[in-house]
C-alpha cells in the first residue's frame, strides 16, 4: 500500500514539474565517494553533529535531500557552509550523494538538554499543536510518529535538536523560503523563541524510523 | 461565564490580530455585528478545573479520543478513512472550522436537511452515516455520551438558543465572478491540493494509516454527507486549506476547485431510492447543492450501487421519525 502510494507521490512530484526529477537511477559508488566531502560535519553514517548544528542526514528521504541541495544553489534556503560544497555540484552528483546518505545506518543524536517543563510544551506543540494561535501539530504533515511523509515532509523524530531549532528561525527570519506552499512558513512564524526550542527537543528525543529496532 | 475562559478569548483574539501581520497570514471573516464568538475551552483548562467530576473528566477524555481518532471504530461504525477531526479542524474547537459548541447550544433544532427537529445525537449520527459512510453507535452508547461529553465542553461559557454565532460551520463563501468550472479547478487542485492529498486525491498513507485523507471514491465521505455540497466545500476549503492558511485561496479557486473535488464518484447516498436522479429530487433541498445525480463529463454522478466498505445502504436510525403533535 504504501509502496503504490509513494509511487502516487513521485507521479504528483513529477506532475508538477518538481526538479527532484528521479528519472536517471542513482550511483551509490559515486555517491559515496562525493560523501567523503560531506563527513567531517555530517558523520561518516550521515549521524549529523549537535555542535554545529549539522543535520543527520540517513533519516531523510534521497528525494528530500535533492531538493534542499538545489535550494541551496539557488539561494531559496540560504545556506553560507552548504554553498561551497553545493555550488560545483551537478544534478546526477546530488542525487548519487542523496541516495548515499539516505542508505545509510546511523546513531541517534544524544538526548537533548532540556527541562521537564520544555519537554512538556514541546510535546504539546509537537502532538496537539496549538490552535489558538494557529498552530497545527508538527505529525499532522510530518507523520503520524513525524518519521516524515514522501519527500515533501522530512522526519523530525531523532533529527538534532539545534538544527530543528535552527531551520524554524531560519524560516522565522527569511534566510529559508523554500517549503512547498510555504506550509512550514506559516507555521514557524506563529512560533515564538521558547516554542521551538520546546518542540525541537522534545522530537529530538523521539525515535527516528529504525533507532528503536536492533 | 468563567474568568479563564474569557482571558483565553481575550488571548486568541490579540493573538489573530498578531497573526494578520505575517507573511501567510489568517484571513478568516470578522464576526458581524451582533454576532458572538465563543473561544472554545482547551484542555489543559479541563485538566486544571476542579469542578469537572475525575468521571466527567474520563468520559470527557475519552470523547476527545474518539473524536481525533475515529478510526478506532473502523469496520463497526466506520467504513472509510475519516476522522471526525478531518473536517471539524483544530480539535472541533475553532470558529469557520465546523466547531461543536454551536451544536450544544442551539440544538434540539429544527434541521431542513431532514425536515424535522434534530437532537444533538441525531446530528452525531448523521455524521457517522454521511461523513463517515458509516453505521452510527446507539443513541444512548457510550461512545455517544463521551462524544456529546467532549462536544459539550467545548461550548462552556456559550450562550444557549441564540443563533447568532459567528463562524458557525464553515461559514459561506461569495458567489464568484465566473460559474465554477471543472478544468480551472482541476488545475488549483494540482497546484495546491495534490502536495498532501496526491494527484489522484487518493490521500497518502504511512504503514496503511491514512496521512491526507482521500477525497474522494471508497474511503471518502459519500454523497450524502455535508461536504459534497459544492458551496460548503468551498467554504471549508477558503477557510481551512491548504492546512494552518485559511484565507489562501481566492473565492473562486476555492469555488472552482470545490466544484472539481465535488464532481467526482464517491459511495452511494445511504437514502438512495431508485435513481440518483430520482434521489436528487426528492432530497432536493440538499442535492440541489451537490453535483449529485447530475451529468458531468458524460456520466451521471452517483448512478452506482457502490457502497463503499460499508456492508449496508441505510443504518436504520436513519429513518427515525419525530412527532410532536
Amino acid at each position: 500500500m504504501y509502496k503504490t502510494r509513494l509511487l502516487a507521490w513521485a507521479t504528483a512530484l513529477l506532475a508538477l514539474g518538481s526538479s527532484a526529477a528521479l528519472s536517471a537511477p542513482a550511483d551509490m559508488e559515486r555517491g559515496k565517494e562525493l560523501a567523503q566531502a560531506c563527513v567531517a560535519c555530517h558523520g561518516a553514517e550521515g549521524a549529523g553533529m549537535a555542535t554545529g548544528g549539522f543535520p543527520r542526514l540517513n533519516i531523510l528521504t534521497s528525494g528530500h535531500m535533492v531538493k534542499q541541495l538545489q535550494d541551496v544553489k539557488s539561494g531559496t534556503r540560504e545556506s553560507a557552509v552548504m554553498m561551497p560544497f553545493v555550488a560545483g555540484m551537478d544534478e546526477q552528483q546530488m542525487r548519487d550523494v542523496s541516495a548515499w546518505f539516505a542508505a545509510q545506518t546511523a546513531a541517534p543524536p544524544a538526548p537533548p538538554e532540556a527541562d521537564a517543563e520544555l519537554m512538556a510544551l514541546g510535546e504539546k506543540l509537537a502532538s496537539r499543536g496549538d490552535w489558538d494561535r494557529y498552530i497545527p501539530a508538527c505529525h499532522s504533515c510530518h507523520g503520524p510518529k513525524n518519521q516524515g511523509v514522501g519527500d515533501a515532509f522530512p522526519a523530525l523524530a531523532g533529527q538534532h535538536a539545534g538544527y530543528i531549532e535552527s531551520q524554524l528561525n531560519a524560516w522565522r527570519n527569511g534566510s529559508r523560503d523554500n517549503d512547498p506552499l510555504q506550509l512550514m512558513l506559516a507555521v514557524a512564524e506563529r512560533m515564538n523563541d521558547t516554542d521551538v526550542r520546546a518542540v525541537a527537543a522534545w522530537l529530538a528525543a523521539q525515535p527516528a524510523d529504525g533507532d528503536d529496532k536492533p | 461565564m468563567n474568568k479563564g475562559i474569557l482571558i483565553t478569548a481575550a488571548l486568541a483574539l490579540a493573538a489573530s490580530v498578531a497573526l494578520a501581520q505575517h507573511k501567510v497570514p489568517v484571513k478568516l471573516p470578522a464576526a458581524e455585528p451582533g454576532q458572538y464568538e465563543h473561544v472554545a475551552p482547551t484542555l489543559e483548562q479541563l485538566q486544571e478545573d476542579d469542578s469537572i467530576h475525575p468521571e466527567l473528566r474520563k468520559a470527557i477524555m475519552r470523547g476527545y479520543d474518539l473524536f481525533m481518532n475515529t478510526q478506532q471504530l473502523r469496520g463497526k461504525h466506520v467504513f472509510n478513512d475519516m476522522n471526525c477531526v478531518s473536517c471539524h479542524m483544530g480539535e472541533g474547537r475553532m470558529a469557520w472550522s465546523a466547531p461543536l459548541w454551536p451544536t450544544m447550544t442551539t440544538l434540539p433544532d429544527y434541521r431542513g436537511k431532514n425536515w424535522q427537529v434534530n437532537s444533538v445525537e441525531d446530528r452525531v449520527i448523521g455524521c457517522f452515516s454521511f461523513s463517515m459512510n458509516g453505521i452510527p453507535p446507539d443513541y444512548d452508547s457510550d461512545i455517544m455520551v463521551a462524544l456529546l461529553a467532549y462536544q459539550q465542553w467545548t461550548a462552556r461559557g456559550a450562550p444557549v438558543y441564540d443563533w447568532n454565532i459567528a463562524g458557525r460551520g464553515f461559514g459561506k463563501v461569495a458567489d464568484p465572478p465566473k460559474a465554477p468550472d471543472y478544468q480551472r479547478g482541476e488545475k488549483v487542485f494540482a497546484d495546491n491540493c495534490a502536495l498532501c492529498h496526491g494527484a489522484d486525491g487518493q490521500g497518502q498513507y504511512v504503514d496503511g494509516v491514512m496521512q491526507f485523507p482521500s477525497l474522494w471514491g471508497d474511503r471518502s465521505y459519500n454523497w450524502g454527507a455535508g461536504m459534497s455540497r459544492v458551496d460548503t466545500a468551498a467554504a471549508f476549503i477558503k477557510y481551512n486549506m491548504p492546512l494552518g492558511q485559511p484565507g489562501r485561496l481566492s473565492d473562486q479557486d476555492a469555488w472552482d476547485v470545490a466544484y472539481f473535488i465535488s464532481a467526482q464518484e464517491r459511495p452511494q447516498d445511504p437514502r438512495y431510492e431508485k435513481s440518483a436522479r430520482y434521489t436528487r429530487e426528492k432530497y432536493n433541498n440538499f442535492h440541489s447543492r451537490t453535483l449529485y445525480g447530475t451529468i458531468v463529463n458524460g456520466r451521471v454522478l452517483g448512478e452506482h450501487v457502490n457502497t463503499g466498505e460499508k456492508p449496508i445502504l441505510m443504518p436504520e436510525a436513519l429513518s427515525r421519525k419525530r412527532v410532536f403533535d
